[in-house]
């Protein structure tokens, strides 16, 4: 069998990641459903992370969700379309809409500070914080863990041009390699 | 570069911003009842005042909603920000007359 990594477009690529689009009123029964299923919270505030295991909630908007999961949810994403038959509700598998990079390193506020406008210092920006805002100009979601790791979410699309942006502004950091691998 | 609070998201530069016209000017009841004159009124005219006005904004790059911006034509001084279901805020001018 071919070595599926192999589908990856870059080394920076965190590949398979499950994603899924959640969207309902968070005052509702079909919102205490879905928390319900996924043993975490549906974040209240911009920003705001949620967590069970591999799965994590991200914030989008007050009634727009980004389930991301580094598990296999296959069978999570179809409960939680049965918990929300007859709510007015939205479950939409996404997986593979966003290309995931992760951005590592000491350095690694500097590299994205060099092309996005949300405040990234960390009295403003705090750990584990998901905004939706543009890297290079593009739509990104940018996921901070901590101050070391950042998780860059593009659409699929842009993941080519984000990646050799992303080259290109570590480049400087990176001076005992050049050779691009 | 304007930075707009965004009423779920907080500041945000204006390039995440998408720009929506006039704030406050409701469909008509009955369209079919209107004259050619009034149709084209609701459609093509707007205010353009020197200080003070109404705006709608969208945060297309952040959370995707529609919100209200109350900001002075004349220095850009955003006066007040609300929510598409707010009423309109009563704000003086923020600069000189
Ligand atoms: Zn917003």
């Amino acid at each position: 069998m071919a070595d599926l990594t192999l589908l990856r477009r870059s080394p920076l690529e965190t590949p398979f990641v499950s994603m899924a689009g959640l969207r309902v009123d968070p005052d509702s029964d079909g919102a205490r459903s879905i928390e319900g299923v996924l043993g975490a919270a549906l974040p209240r505030q911009c920003g705001v992370v949620t967590r069970n295991g591999a799965h994590s909630v991200l914030w989008l908007g007050p009634d727009e969700w980004l389930f991301v999961s580094e598990a296999e949810t296959r069978s999570l994403v179809a409960d939680l379309r049965a918990a929300t038959v007859d709510a007015h509700a939205a479950v939409v598998d996404l997986s593979a809409n966003r290309a995931v990079f992760e951005l590592a390193g000491v350095n690694a506020r500097k590299v994205l500070e060099k092309g996005c406008p949300v405040d990234l210092h960390p009295r403003v920006l705090a750990d584990d914080t998901a905004v939706s805002t543009t890297l290079a100009r593009v739509p990104v979601l940018l996921w901070k863990v901590d101050e070391t790791l950042f998780r860059i979410l593009p659409r699929s699309s842009f993941a080519p041009y984000v990646e050799s942006w992303l080259r290109d502004a570590m480049e400087e950091f990176a001076p005992w390699d050049q050779s691009g691998s | 570069m304007l930075q707009l609070k965004c009423p779920w998201c907080g500041p945000r530069d204006e390039t995440e911003y998408h720009y929506g016209g006039q704030a406050h000017v409701p469909y008509p009841e009955d369209p079919s009842a209107l004259t050619d004159q009034e149709w084209a009124q609701y459609l093509f005219f707007r205010d353009n005042p020197k200080g003070p006005f109404a705006e709608r904004w969208s945060h297309t790059i952040g959370c995707r909603r529609w919100f209200n911006v109350i900001r002075d034509t004349r220095t850009y001084e955003v006066l007040a920000v609300y929510t598409a279901t707010d009423p309109r805020p009563d704000v003086a001018s923020g600069g000189q007359a």
